[in-house]
């Protein structure tokens, strides 16, 4: 708040030049009340007295200048800041604070709660904290600051271009730079707050701490999140740590199974970790095959990105997201413009495209659970988010058989949202018999053509760099590219990149689950081509937000900007479908948390590992819990109480005391099984996958 | 505000008539277009007057301002003209160690632990009363003392734990910050761990090798297992840490009490399941390559007696005598010491650091290790000449100071031989014989159950040492020693084997257990020398009032000479500030040297001692050669020693003892059965 009005301030000193035109208005409406006081004092004697007392001390009326009068205006501004912060200062504390709501927390206490089972929290991409153990010059005094999380991003503006340095990893090894280290911030600190005031964990930490967690029963899994989970591994012994931690808390809490809540990425990582755990040492942790059945009650995934999200593609593909579209549209030039040197868009995809862990989060699956070019899970749904129109499913039985002539009358421009991304709005709608084929093998032919813009644009920035002209051109072209086809496209537009990354991520699905090629870690992050463990008492929940537009699929365009080092593709925001149209400034929406879309989050346990499946041979309950999103009714409430967004859920008293219930030893049957609000069970059935 | 301003108004109304007048009569034609903009200007502007309240604002406008563009300035300058600076002024600065270090190739090898002391190690509330509303997850102690300077008694309230059981008040939790950030900082910039950080980083350090040991260090040893798990926790780790590292055995870096801590840690971890942590004889030698303890009082420190006896200390007490009534103004309702005094004394982990081994160990009533026995004057010619030619050793002139007397009442009764002293038992004076107006004193202290005779008692025992300072405490807060004495033992053991001392009050206590049986593993004793350290005190009794505390360090007593050891009423000996030499040195120097009965299987021991040097310049901060005792963990010597043990370099190789005080003199002069 100070630092608001201050900032303000500084915006008077630095306006100095204007303010002459500022004073001189202020002063005219004075010289009108001088006026009108002329003619009231002008025949009062005791007005007269007082001038003639105002005109004894001999001082020289001096020149009320411009830069005298701001000075006034700041000084008045400042006391007058300082006397309400004084009082301010001066009132009790309890009469200020604001009233907070009694969180699930105080209630849960009365109703007789305490602390039982550990609970192990897995914060998610971005969220977790990263502090710097060695760096360049230009980062001296920074050592175990944070470079990221935790409202250090002043040093951002500071030094941007040296943080972005020391936040890339090395583009091969998808391990440090040589001659930096960064390291993720351990302890609660780590992922608490992600800015002052953006809670990210704090909520359920204080929550939780009502009912009698603290530090010996409350352990959050810090890791880097930029790396592979495997490298995590490999770098800082991430995996060995938290197994470690999850013993001793067994161990140190009277034998009692942990209960882990794992957020957004976390959630594959601790697939990862499940799966690690329990492979032989040499990969694995060597904790044998009955370790999670003695270690683990539960996993509530909170937000889970098993699947992967559709967000990661178009953050690969052009480091855009919906709002930095959206953003991109309304200045078109600010971001663009080379004249600030700026670039950010391709500074910030290069960095981007060195973290591993987004790679991660690409749709897996492929077209089985997406959708191919003209169907998907989804179909039918409708995007007026306001109210749910109720010819809901009279569409949905429509669509199944209907052509793409009659479906075009019937639901305007509904979505195909299989294509994940298409250029060109026609591309996007058009039935797939028309659209020109997107082969994979035609890349592989056009990327080893020459590419004559190489050696003009000097260092190359990103790896478009290295396309051609006509390659980039014959990936636009009028194509749609499916979950599948996408995959080759990276390969194609990033192939060091992918090689790198694919060599810990898989995306696809598993026909034969006992191939001995599915030991490997690349795999273990992918819930369908990994069984769960066997652990029958386990208990997994799925914990997410629906009824919030979330981005399932994007209309792309060929950016108009054809300079060296710059991104050729862009999201085009001038593609909006009508009225109850599910596209939006060229991207299509879907149900979900405003990143994960409710297939992701929610397929896995609603049928991929529901009852025994060979994805869960020893048929560990799983339970739906979904939270559906409702606005913050006022600004009292802050980000909201039941919000369902991706982060603000962590919020959401309902999910908490969910939690809390849990940890406190409840089963997924007693906090009432099964909750759901959005149509992932009949998605689900529509997902053809063997089981 | 806007009366002021409308007689401004009427009075520039006035002026104005004139003045467009007298302008224009003075124009040129030239100039008419100029005029005309500037003549409404100077209207405007010129004919305002300056009022006090005008003035007042512009002038803290222009001060704001001033500011503002200064610190927009200092935040767009580059980071490194600080620094450029100081290089300017002072020359070039010597690397640190780090760098300096790694320039010859060392790295990282053994992981690290480090073992916080008392009062530098975080505390952060998890469940507190309604006063403490909202501070979930802050700090208590350490770091900025969050929003608790606020309110101070709600502070004192949670930081205070149960004065019967030792733990945490019903309704509070307050426990340790994990991590390396519970210890690197005490306050904002005020470094503790921070340097070693810093430094061990520049050789490849790292979260993952290295592992801050934070224990709640208000309780006994024991209960930080019993209620946090503490050791269960170190333990654990410590484990990890080794097998991460491909078996590489920890070097440990103890700091104050935490080299009492570890020490009990050592004890728990091999003592089998039930009371200890089952790791089995060989754990310690399977798991820790050295212990290099910093500052290490394993013997106690007598500032920790006037703490417990008067809540002062030599600084406490020279502001007590500067501003009498200040601190203990009843009439502002502080009553500070009182407050302190009731807080301390439920810390029970204070009562690890009451001096050991008694007058064996710290001297008797006639004689201590640090002076040459003074039987007669004929001495006296002797006695300068020593401190003469080992001169750098001592710190004042020791000359006729009877440093076993720990706390004297009076002078006399510090300086007279012990034959001239009458001493009158206290013991067996009833306590009855209650301050009448006892039972109003808000805050419960022992001391209001003593009676004005008890007080007299006390005093006229007139002198205390290490052995009846036990026997006194006993006797002025009964219940604060049973508790302290069930977690606590302060004597020399006759017989090692005998089964009592498998109890784990005897842990922390070097004189009462036996080594590990390490044969590789090696102890280090790190500590400054050539401060002013406080080793006995004066006391007077307190003017009666009916709530303070009996007994105050009596400020007006000073030596005869200015070198004399006796100032403010405190005796002061050679040390760190806080830790005498012969605590933080005896037991490396001759009570664990060789294979004796306390170190069975011959660990080897060294003696590292730091001379202190202040700080050349205001730049150089709290000193790159302090021997203080917490600065002394920013000493580059010491950090490079720490540095190259812990990248594999062993004892010998670094230079084996290194001792500038007569701390081997001092221990031949101690008899102890080894």
């Amino acid at each position: 708040m100070a630092s608001v009005l201050r900032f303000r301030k500084l915006c008077y000193v630095e306006s100095a030049v204007k303010c002459t035109s500022v004073g001189y208005e202020s002063f005219e409406i004075d010289e009108k009340l001088d006026e009108k006081e002329e003619d009231v004092l002008s025949a009062n004697n005791f007005a007269l007295e007082i001038n003639k007392k105002r005109k004894q001390p001999k001082r020289q009326p001096k020149e009320w200048r411009c830069l005298d009068s701001c000075c006034w205006i700041i000084g008045y501004l400042c006391t007058t800041w300082w006397l309400l912060l004084f009082f301010y200062h001066c009132l009790p504390v309890t009469l200020l604070r604001v009233p907070e709501l009694p969180g699930p927390g105080v209630r849960l206490k009365r109703e007789g709660l305490t602390a039982l089972h550990p609970v192990v929290l897995v914060p998610g991409i971005v969220t977790g904290g990263l502090e710097l153990w060695e760096g360049r010059p230009c980062a001296d005094g920074l050592f175990r600051k944070r470079l990221w999380g935790g409202g250090s991003f002043t040093q951002i503006f500071k030094r941007p271009l040296c943080l972005l340095e020391h936040l890339s990893l090395h583009h091969e090894t998808g391990l440090d730079p040589q001659g930096i280290r960064v390291r993720a911030v351990p302890g609660m600190v780590g992922a608490d707050y992600f800015a002052p005031g953006y809670f990210v964990w704090a909520v359920l930490i204080e929550n939780l701490a009502k009912i009698g967690y603290e530090g010996k029963n409350l352990h959050m899994a810090a890791y880097d999140w930029r790396l592979s989970f495997q490298n995590t591994e490999i770098r800082d012994h991430a995996l060995t740590r938290l197994k470690s931690k999850i013993e001793l808390m067994y161990i140190s809490n009277g034998y009692k199974k942990v209960v882990a809540v794992p957020h957004s990425m976390g959630v594959i990582y601790f697939l990862h970790f499940l799966k690690w755990v329990e492979t032989p040492p040499p990969m694995g942790g060597g904790g044998g095959p009955g370790w999670c059945a003695k270690h683990i009650k539960a996993v509530m995934n909170i937000g889970p990105a098993f699947l992967g999200v559709p967000k990661a593609v178009s953050n690969l593909f052009s480091a855009e997201g919906k709002d930095v579209s959206y953003i991109r549209a309304m200045a078109p030039r600010v971001f663009d413009s080379e004249i600030l040197g700026l670039q950010t868009f391709e500074r910030v995809m290069r960095m981007a495209r060195t973290w591993d862990s987004i790679v991660s989060l690409l749709p897996k699956g492929g077209e089985v659970i997406w959708g191919n070019m003209d169907r998907s899970p989804e179909e039918g749904h409708v995007c007026d988010f306001s109210k749910k129109s109720h010819s809901k499913t009279s569409l949905t039985t429509n669509n199944v058989n209907n052509s793409d002539v009659k479906r075009g009358f019937l639901v305007k421009d509904l979505a195909n949202y299989g294509r994940i991304i298409s250029f060109g709005k026609p591309a996007s709608v058009l039935h797939s018999s028309k659209l020109p084929t997107a082969d994979s093998k035609e890349f592989s032919r056009t990327s080893t053509s020459e590419n004559f813009n190489n050696f003009s644009c000097g260092e190359a920035w990103t790896e478009y760099d290295e396309m051609s002209r006509q390659s980039i051109q014959n990936v636009a072209a009028d194509k749609a590219y499916t979950t599948t086809t996408l995959l080759d496209l990276l390969r194609f537009v990033a192939p060091k990149m992918m090689r790198r990354a694919e060599a810990h991520f898989s995306h696809g699905i598993a026909e034969n689950l006992d191939d001995p090629k599915y030991n490997h870690y690349k795999y273990w992050s992918n819930p369908l081509e990994t069984k769960l463990s066997d652990a029958p008492d386990m208990e997994i929940y799925c914990m997410y937000g629906v009824g919030i537009p979330t981005e399932r699929s994007y209309v792309y365009k060929l950016s108009p900007n054809s300079r060296c080092k710059s991104i050729p593709y862009q999201i085009d925001n001038s593609v909006h479908g009508e009225d109850g149209s599910c596209l939006k400034g060229g991207v299509y929406f879907a149900d979900g948390d405003e990143s994960v879309p409710v297939l992701s989050a929610g397929f896995m346990c609603a049928k991929g590992w529901r009852g025994r499946t060979r994805f869960n041979p020893s048929g560990i309950a799983t339970y739906i819990r979904e939270y559906r999103h409702k606005p913050p009714t006022s600004l009292m409430e802050g980000r909201g109480i039941e919000s369902g967004s991706h982060v603000d859920i962590m919020g959401n008293f309902a999910l908490i005391e969910d939690i809390m219930r849990v940890a406190a030893g409840a089963t997924g049957d007693e906090i009432g099984g099964d909750q759901i609000h959005s149509d992932i069970i009949k998605m689900s059935e529509r997902i053809n996958l063997g089981l | 505000m806007s009366f002021l301003r409308r007689r401004n108004g009427t009075d520039s109304s006035k002026t104005r008539v004139a003045d467009p007048n007298i302008k224009k009569d003075g124009a040129d034609d030239d100039d008419k277009k100029k005029d005309q903009y500037k003549i409404p200007q100077r209207r405007n502007y010129g004919s305002k007057k300056w009022s006090c309240w005008d003035n007042c604002c512009w002038f803290i406008g222009f001060i704001c301002s001033i500011w503002w563009f200064c610190l927009f300035l200092y935040n767009t300058m580059p980071d490194s003209i600080p620094q450029f600076v100081t290089m300017a002024i002072t020359g070039p600065l010597p690397d640190p160690p780090g760098v300096k270090l790694r320039k010859e190739g060392l790295t990282a090898n053994h992981p690290v632990v480090l073992v916080p002391g008392v009062v530098t190690g975080g505390l952060e509330l998890w469940e507190g009363r309604h006063c403490a509303e909202g501070l979930l997850g802050k700090r208590l102690w350490g770091g900025s003392f969050g929003e608790f300077y606020k309110r101070p008694l709600c502070w004192l309230e949670h930081i205070s734990l149960d004065n019967d059981t030792g733990f945490d008040p019903p309704g509070i939790r307050v426990r340790p910050v994990t991590g390396l950030v519970a210890a690197d900082y005490f306050a904002t910039g005020y470094f503790v761990w921070a340097v070693v950080i810093a430094n061990l980083a520049h050789i490849g350090y790292e979260e993952k090798s290295l592992y801050m040991a934070a224990y709640d260090w208000r309780l006994s040893f024991q209960n930080t297992e019993i209620r946090d798990q503490s050791l269960t926790r170190i333990k654990s780790n410590i484990e990890l840490l080794v097998a991460t590292h491909g078996g590489k055995k920890v070097v440990v870096l103890p700091h104050s009490m935490g080299v009492q801590y570890f020490l009990h840690f050592m004890k728990w971890v091999e003592t089998p399941a039930p009371r200890g942590g089952g790791g089995g004889p060989d754990w310690c030698a399977k798991h820790i390559k050295a212990i290099m303890n910093i500052g290490a009082p394993f013997l106690g420190s007598p500032k920790s007696i006037a703490l417990h006896f008067s809540i002062e200390v030599r600084d406490i007490a020279a502001l007590r005598a500067q501003a009498p009534g200040l601190l203990d103004k009843d009439v502002l309702g502080l009553q500070t010491f009182k407050h302190l005094m009731r807080m301390f004394r439920t810390w029970d982990a204070t009562f690890s650091m009451i001096p050991k081994g008694g007058e064996t160990i710290w001297g008797g009533l006639d004689w201590s290790p640090e002076t040459e026995t003074v039987n007669n004057s004929a001495k006296k010619g002797t006695d300068n000449s020593t401190r003469n030619t080992g001169g750098n050793g001592n710190i004042c002139d020791t000359k006729g100071v009877n440093y076993g007397r720990l706390i004297s009442f009076s002078k006399d009764w510090a300086e007279t031989h012990s034959s001239k002293i009458e001493r009158v038992d206290f013991k067996h004076v009833a306590k009855g014989d209650k301050l009448t107006n006892s039972s109003n004193c808000d805050i419960w202290l022992e001391y209001h159950e003593m009676g004005n005779r008890a007080i007299k008692a006390v005093a006229d025992h007139k002198v205390y040492t290490a052995g009846s300072i036990l026997d006194l405490l006993h006797y002025v807060a009964p219940k604060l020693m049973a508790r302290g004495a069930s977690h606590f033992s302060y004597g020399i053991a006759d017989d090692l084997d005998d089964p009592k001392y498998d109890q784990y009050k005897y842990w922390s206590n070097p004189l009462e257990t036996k080594l590990p049986n390490a044969p590789d593993m090696e102890i280090y004793s790190l500590y400054g020398v050539g401060l002013p350290t406080e080793r006995g005190y004066i006391y007077k009794v307190a003017p009666p009032s009916d709530c303070s505390i009996p007994f105050q360090i009596d400020t007006s007593v000073d030596g005869d000479s200015e070198d004399s050891c006796l100032k403010g009423g405190v005796f002061s000996g050679d040390g760190d500030e806080t830790v005498p030499i012969i605590s933080a040195g005896f037991m490396c120097a001759k009570g664990w040297r060789g294979k004796t009965r306390f170190n069975p299987s011959g660990i080897r021991t060294y003696n590292r001692e730091y001379k202190h040097a202040p700080p050349a310049n205001l730049l150089e901060g709290r000193g790159t050669q302090s021997g203080s005792h917490v600065d002394l963990l920013g000493n580059f010597a010491l950090i490079e020693d720490v540095l190259r043990v812990a990248a594999g370099a062993t004892g010998e190789d670094i230079g084996g003892d290194r001792v500038y005080s007569d701390i081997f003199k001092w221990s031949e002069r101690i008899n102890i059965k080894l």
